[in-house]
């Protein structure tokens, strides 16, 4: 099992949950949150100074997948998530030890 | 259920049925409103026919009741200014100091009006002589004067207090009214500059003295009958110090007054770096901000029109465009200059600024120019404010979060030297007592533009200098800042007790930025 953490561009949020529950994973964590990558933060003005506003809103949304479905829910996150432009964001693949459904305790792969 | 609903309809139905038939009962309905208001309506002894003494007081009361309407509804209008301070200053602050913000913009009000009400009023206005406009009441009579040079110089009134005695009269009333209302737009000026910081306390030991001394003295030099309008009188200056809706008066002494508190009260936390250069702190909502200076150019017209004190003097049609127009040559130098020049971005808040500028100096000049020296007032002020606003942060090392030191400051004494540039002779004959027009030096009297100088000179070196006293004071006894603690966590409930936006989560713009 793994789980997968892609940060996202916030307007990417509704076609990424999208295609992740076509490929039948429903479940989902979305979180917002704020940073930067190698893309650096913009400038904003006030009162005729202008200023950088380093960390920028971005999301991040979490998968817990069985592992031969790796592959298919990288390429539909990144094709969902793709616009091209600096700020796209990045996948981070970690491994998972076990999941419990609390309601039935099933463990592992039936529980994902 | 439905049955009780039928017999309503049927008994409402019924009753408007029968309104024609009711209302049919006078001789003739006048739905045009050219037949009401006759002869008959000439209060006389013998109705329906007046004699001409009769018709002539009543066109007397009529005139003076016009007057009294205009000033009174003017009045309105300057008071309803107060909630537009109030949404600039909290619109261009922070969303953690937004209740302590408007608590202060909402407490000058009362402060401010019972200290007008108490002696304010009585010391500026307690030796102005005949109301002219207004009745020719001419109880308010007695000025406190001192003799040099063979002149007399006016400095308070002394008739008036808690308007009682020979002040309880509808004329002394009216202008009290009308008069609070713009000592109010003053004591709420320099809640902007110091706003963020301000000990509450302290701010309400302030707001009293203004309403009981800063003001009235001033406003006494040149509205009451004191020394700065008689330079024309005793020294052939033009007409004395002229200053129509209170340029100097009003915004130039709120001005001064941020000033000197800004300086003495010190900047916000985080506003400027060990090196001296300043960091922005953004405020937290432009359509506040916005919504503000609409409500302030709206009661301006109240501010300027009605300063005729007289709805009869039909010159308010000139006072009240050339208000607009100032405004709107303001706003746009403003945005174009900052666009253009300064950082290539139109800026709403210096939109606003500007705005507001245009306003404030064409104040003073309002009933005395024509539109186009109306435009290019308002046009120099709206380059003014910005440039002020630069100069106030990066020379003077001042924070004024909302530019009021640059607004009503720098642009207040821009109005009044204005005026004795363009005022063109059409209006003011026999002003404080001068007769003829009121020229300014372009229209041939360089004596009026003398004594408009000299009139800002005494408003910077009076105001400067009792505020310094005042603040001062205020500063060793209550002490004028809050906590550093309090100023990162926000005033609101250090201060006043009350998150002014409760429920919502405030992100890290509303933060001091420390250590940059």
């Amino acid at each position: 099992m793994k789980k997968i953490e892609a940060i996202i561009r916030p307007e990417k949020v509704e076609v990424v949950c999208s295609v992740l529950e076509s490929i039948g994973y429903p479940g989902i964590m979305v979180t917002e949150i704020e940073g930067h990558g190698k893309q650096k933060g913009l400038t904003q003005q006030w009162r005729g100074k202008e200023y950088k506003v380093n960390l920028l809103p971005k999301i991040k949304i979490e998968v817990v997948i069985k592992d031969e479905h790796l592959e298919r829910t990288i390429k539909a996150i990144r094709e969902a998530a793709y616009t091209g432009e600096i700020g796209n964001g990045k996948i981070f693949v970690l491994p998972v030890e076990d999941v419990i459904r609390i309601r039935t305790n099933e463990r592992g792969n039936t529980a994902v | 259920m439905r049955r009780f609903g039928v017999i309503l309809f049927t008994l409402i139905s019924g009753f408007y049925l029968c309104v024609p038939l009711l209302m049919a009962a006078p001789a003739s309905p006048d739905a045009s409103g050219s037949f009401t208001g006759t002869i008959s309506d000439v209060s006389a002894v013998k109705a329906g026919g007046p004699t001409l003494e009769e018709v002539a007081n009543t066109a007397g009361h009529n005139r003076v009741a016009i007057n009294f309407v205009w000033v009174l509804v003017a009045g309105f209008l300057v008071m309803f200014m107060q909630p537009g301070f109030a949404m600039v200053e909290a619109g261009l602050t922070r969303a953690k100091n937004v209740a302590h913000t408007m608590a202060m913009n909402f407490l000058v009000y009362p402060l401010g009006m019972l200290g007008f009400y108490i002696c304010g009023f009585a010391l500026m206005f307690g030796g102005i002589g005949a109301l002219g406009t207004l009745g020719g009441y001419a109880g308010l009579n007695h000025e406190f004067t001192i003799s040099l040079f063979g002149k007399s110089f006016g400095l308070f009134g002394t008739k008036g207090f808690f308007l009682t005695g020979s002040s309880y009269d509808v004329a002394v009333y009216t202008l009290f009214l009308f008069q609070m209302v713009f000592m109010d737009t003053t004591a709420t000026i320099p809640t902007g500059a110091l706003a963020e910081r301000w000990k509450f306390l302290s701010f309400c030991i302030y707001g009293i003295f203004v309403g009981t001394i800063i003001y009235p003295i001033f406003g006494n030099w040149v509205w009451g009958g004191g020394w700065l309008a008689m330079l024309g009188q005793n020294f052939g200056l033009g007409h004395g110090h002229v200053d129509f809706a209170g340029s100097s008066v009003v915004h130039m002494t709120g001005g001064v007054l941020a000033l000197i508190g800004a300086w003495i009260v010190g900047p916000r936390l985080g506003k400027f770096n060990k090196d001296g250069s300043a960091n922005p702190i953004p405020g937290h909502n432009i359509p506040m901000a916005v919504i503000g200076t609409f409500i302030l150019a709206f009661g301006w017209f109240g501010f300027n029109a009605g300063s005729t004190l007289a709805g009869t003097d039909l010159r308010i049609a000139i006072v009240a465009v050339n208000t607009m127009l100032a405004s709107a040559t303001g706003a746009m130098a403003a945005t174009l200059w900052m666009w253009l020049v300064r950082t290539k971005k139109p800026d709403p808040s210096m939109m606003c600024n500007g705005m507001l500028a245009g306003l404030v100096a064409i104040t003073a000049p309002c009933a005395f120019v024509n539109s186009v020296s109306a435009s290019i007032i308002g046009l120099i002020a709206g380059i003014l404010v910005v440039e002020a606003v630069y100069f106030v942060e990066g020379k003077l090392k001042l924070d004024d979060p909302v530019g009021a030191i640059s607004v009503h400051g720098v642009n207040g004494l821009w109005g009044c030297l204005a005026l004795g540039l363009f005022a063109d002779g059409s209006y003011g004959d026999g002003w404080n007592g001068v007769t003829g027009t009121v020229r300014g030096l372009f229209y041939g009297d360089a004596s009026q533009f003398f004594a408009q100088c000299i009139g800002v000179i005494s408003n910077f070196v009076y105001v400067g200098l009792i505020s310094i006293v005042v603040f001062k004071l205020i500063d060793l006894i209550v002490g004028s800042r809050v906590t550093p603690q309090a100023e990162i966590d926000g005033l609101d409930v250090p201060e006043m007790g009350v998150v002014g936006y409760s429920g919502i989560k405030l992100d890290k713009h509303s933060e001091t930025p420390i250590s940059r």
